[in-house]
C-alpha cells in the first residue's frame, strides 16, 4: 500500500505538527480500509469464490442428488452444445436480445425526443411510460400471459381486422434453416415475450435519454438554428451524436438483463412447445432445481456468465480507466 | 405557423396513442379483477364490469397475505443494511481513495452484472451449511451481499458531488475519518439514502430467482406466491389479476409518491451516473 506517499509531500513548518498529522492521516486511511474490508471480503467470497465453485461443479459428475465431485472434464459442456434444448436456448437468446435492445432504444429515444419538445402534460406522458419499471417481471409475466393469450386479450381487437396471431403458442420459426439439431431463425413465439419485456423496460431508456437531452445546452441548438439547420438536421447532426454514450450504457444494461433473463419467461410462457421460448436462465433453473443435474446446471450458468462478461468486462474496464 | 401547429398535433397523437397502449394492461387488470368469475369471459374482457365485485381481491389477499408479510420482513432489513454498508463503502471510495481503490471498486462493481445463476449452486450449499436455507434471514443475507455493488456505486456517485474542499476543511479542523463521516457525510446523505433505499426496496420486493430457490412454502416472498397462484390448475383470471395488483401495490405506491427519487435511482444505477 502506498498510502503515506502523498502525505509526505505536504510541507508543514512545525515538525511536531507534521509528525502528528502524518500519523493521524495514515491512521484514518487504515480506518477507511477497515471500513471497506468486510464488504470486499464478502464480494470476493460470494461473487468470485462462488463463481469458481460453480466452475468446479460444471467440470464434475455431480448430476445426481448425491454430491459427486469427480472430475468429468468438459463432458457437461460438450453435452450442452450438442443438446437440442440448449441450441434452441442460444438461438432464442440471440433473437430476444437483438429485438429487445433494438426496440427499447427506438421507443425510449423516440418518446424522449417527443417529450422533450416542451409539450403540455409532458410529466404525465413520462410517468405513463415509466411506471412498468416499478413492477416485477413476475407481475409483467402473469399479466401479459393473459393479454397475449391467443383466445383473449389483444386478439379480440386484432380479430376485428382478421388477424389472429397465436403469440407465444406459435411454434413457427421464421426464415429457418437447419443448424446443428435445431431450426435456426426467428421463433415467432419470442415476439410475444419481447413485447412484454419492451413494455416493461422502455421507461429505463426513456429516462436515460431524457436526462441526456436535458444535459445538452440550448445554446448548441440555437447556434445550429442560426447556421440554418432544420430541426431534423439538428437532431441528426448535433443531438444524436451527443447521445451516443447514453446509447452505449443502455445497450450494456439491456444486454446483461436480456442474457440472464429468467423470471419474465418463467412466469409468462415457460420453455414453450419445442422450446420456442426457452432461454438458458429457465433451462438452468429447471435442470438444476427440478432435475438435480447440478453439473449441467453449473455449466449453463458458466456459459451465461461468459456471455455477459463479453459485454461487461470491456465496459467496466474503460470506465475504470477514464476515472483515473 | 400552421405547419408548426400540425407538427405539435402529430406529436401529441403519437404520444397519446402509445400512452393508451402502455396503459391498456392496467385497464384490463383493474376491470378483470373487479368482475366475478362468470363475467370474466372472452367476449367481455374489455368491457366494464356490470357491478363491482371485490370477491377476487378477498380470495387473492387471503392466499397472498402470509407471503406479503414475508416480503416486508425481508425487504425492510435487507434494504436498511445494504444501504448502510453501501454508504460506508461509497464514502471510502469517493473521499478516501488509496492506491488500488479504483480497482477494488471495479472488482466490487462486477458483482452487479453477473447472472445470479452463476453463484446459485454454491450459495444454496452455503446457506444449508450455516442453517439459513429456507429462511427469511438467509434471503436477507443474500440480498445484502448482492446488493453491495449497486449501493456502493450509488453512494460513491452521490458522495462524489460533495465538494472535496468540505472534507479537507474538516480535516484541517481536526476531524478524523469517522468524524467527517458523522458530522459531514451523514447529514448530507438523506437524499442519497432515500434514492438507494427506494431502489433496493423495489428490486428486493420484485426479485424472484433467489426467492424461489432459497425458500420453500412458508417463508416464500409474495412474488413466488403470485407465480404459484397463476401456475395453479384452475385458471381464475380475476383472482390472478387481483393478486398481481396486490403484489405490485407497494412498489407502485413508492413510484407514485416518490417518483422523483425512483427516477434518480434508475439513473444512478446506470454506472456512469
Amino acid at each position: 500500500m502506498n498510502i503515506t506517499s502523498s502525505e509526505e509531500g505536504e510541507c508543514v513548518a512545525d515538525s511536531q505538527v507534521t509528525s502528528k498529522k502524518k500519523k493521524r492521516l495514515s491512521k484514518d486511511h487504515w480506518t477507511a480500509i477497515a471500513f471497506l474490508l468486510p464488504s470486499f471480503i464478502l464480494i470476493l467470497i460470494f461473487v468470485y469464490g462462488f463463481i469458481g465453485w460453480t466452475g468446479y461443479v460444471s467440470l464434475s459428475n455431480y448430476n445426481t442428488i448425491v454430491p459427486d465431485f469427480s472430475f468429468a472434464g468438459l463432458k457437461n459442456y460438450i453435452y450442452l452444445f450438442n443438446d437440442f434444448r440448449f441450441q434452441a436456448d442460444l438461438r432464442n437468446t440471440l433473437f430476444f436480445t437483438v429485438l429487445f435492445i433494438g426496440l427499447v432504444i427506438v421507443f425510449g429515444m423516440g418518446f424522449a425526443i417527443l417529450i422533450d419538445q416542451k409539450l403540455k402534460g409532458e410529466s404525465i406522458f413520462r410517468n405513463i411510460f415509466l411506471f412498468p419499471m416499478a413492477l416485477s417481471f413476475i407481475v409483467t409475466g402473469v399479466v401479459w400471459q393473459w393479454l397475449l393469450n391467443p383466445s383473449t386479450g389483444f386478439n379480440q381487437f386484432l380479430s376485428i381486422f382478421g388477424i389472429k396471431p397465436k403469440w407465444y403458442t406459435d411454434t413457427n420459426i421464421l426464415a429457418g434453416f437447419e443448424w446443428g439439431s435445431i431450426e435456426f431463425g426467428l421463433p415467432v413465439a419470442i415476439i410475444a415475450v419481447v413485447i412484454a419485456a419492451v413494455w416493461q423496460m422502455t421507461g429505463f431508456s426513456l429516462a436515460m435519454y431524457l436526462a441526456g437531452l436535458r444535459g445538452i445546452p440550448d445554446e448548441l441548438r440555437e447556434a445550429a438554428r442560426i447556421d440554418g439547420a432544420s430541426e431534423f438536421q439538428i437532431y441528426r447532426k448535433v443531438i444524436l451524436p451527443m447521445l451516443m454514450p447514453i446509447t452505449v450504457s443502455v445497450v450494456i444494461i439491456m444486454a446483461h438483463i436480456s442474457l440472464k433473463i429468467f423470471d419474465l419467461i418463467y412466469a409468462m410462457t415457460g420453455p414453450g412447445a419445442n422450446f420456442v421460448t426457452d432461454v438458458p436462465g429457465v433451462y438452468m433453473f429447471e435442470t438444476t432445481f427440478r432435475g438435480n443435474y447440478y453439473a449441467n446446471g453449473a455449466a449453463i450458468a458458466i456459459i451465461m456468465l461468459l456471455l455477459v462478461a463479453v459485454f461487461i468486462v470491456p465496459y467496466l474496464w474503460t470506465n475504470r480507466r477514464s476515472d483515473n | 405557423m400552421a405547419s408548426f401547429q400540425w407538427g405539435k398535433f402529430i406529436k401529441y397523437v403519437i404520444l397519446i396513442f402509445f400512452a393508451i397502449l402502455f396503459l391498456a394492461p392496467v385497464y384490463v387488470i383493474i376491470v378483470t379483477s373487479l368482475k366475478p368469475l362468470d363475467q370474466v369471459s372472452l367476449a367481455e374482457m374489455w368491457t366494464l364490469p356490470s357491478s363491482i365485485d371485490f370477491s377476487s381481491y378477498a380470495v387473492a389477499f387471503s392466499k397472498l397475505a402470509p407471503n406479503l408479510m414475508n416480503s416486508f420482513y425481508l425487504v425492510i432489513p435487507a434494504t436498511l443494511i445494504s444501504a448502510l454498508l453501501g454508504a460506508m463503502n461509497g464514502y471510502v471510495l469517493s473521499k478516501w481513495k488509496f492506491k488500488g481503490s479504483e480497482t477494488i471498486f471495479t472488482v466490487i462493481l462486477f458483482g452487479m452484472f453477473i447472472p445470479y445463476q452463476s453463484i446459485l449452486i454454491p450459495m444454496i450449499q452455503f446457506l444449508r451449511e450455516i442453517g439459513l436455507y429456507n429462511s427469511i434471514a438467509g434471503l436477507i443475507l443474500v440480498h445484502v451481499v448482492y446488493g453491495l455493488p449497486i449501493t456502493t456505486l450509488m453512494f460513491r456517485n452521490f458522495y462524489a458531488n460533495i465538494p472535496d474542499q468540505m472534507i479537507e476543511a474538516a480535516k484541517i479542523d481536526g476531524a478524523s475519518f469517522l468524524g467527517v463521516f458523522r458530522h459531514i457525510i451523514i447529514p448530507l446523505s438523506i437524499t442519497g439514502f432515500v434514492v438507494v433505499a427506494i431502489w433496493q426496496f423495489t428490486n428486493i420486493w420484485n426479485e424472484f430467482l433467489f426467492a424461489v430457490t432459497v425458500t420453500t412454502s412458508d417463508s416464500q416472498p409474495v412474488m413466488v406466491a403470485l407465480q404459484n397462484l397463476s401456475g395453479s390448475q384452475i385458471v381464475q383470471w380475476n383472482v390472478q389479476m387481483a393478486g398481481a395488483l396486490i403484489a405490485a401495490m407497494p412498489t407502485l405506491l413508492v413510484y407514485i409518491f416518490l417518483g422523483k427519487y425512483f427516477v434518480r435511482g434508475l439513473l444512478a444505477g446506470s454506472v456512469k451516473g
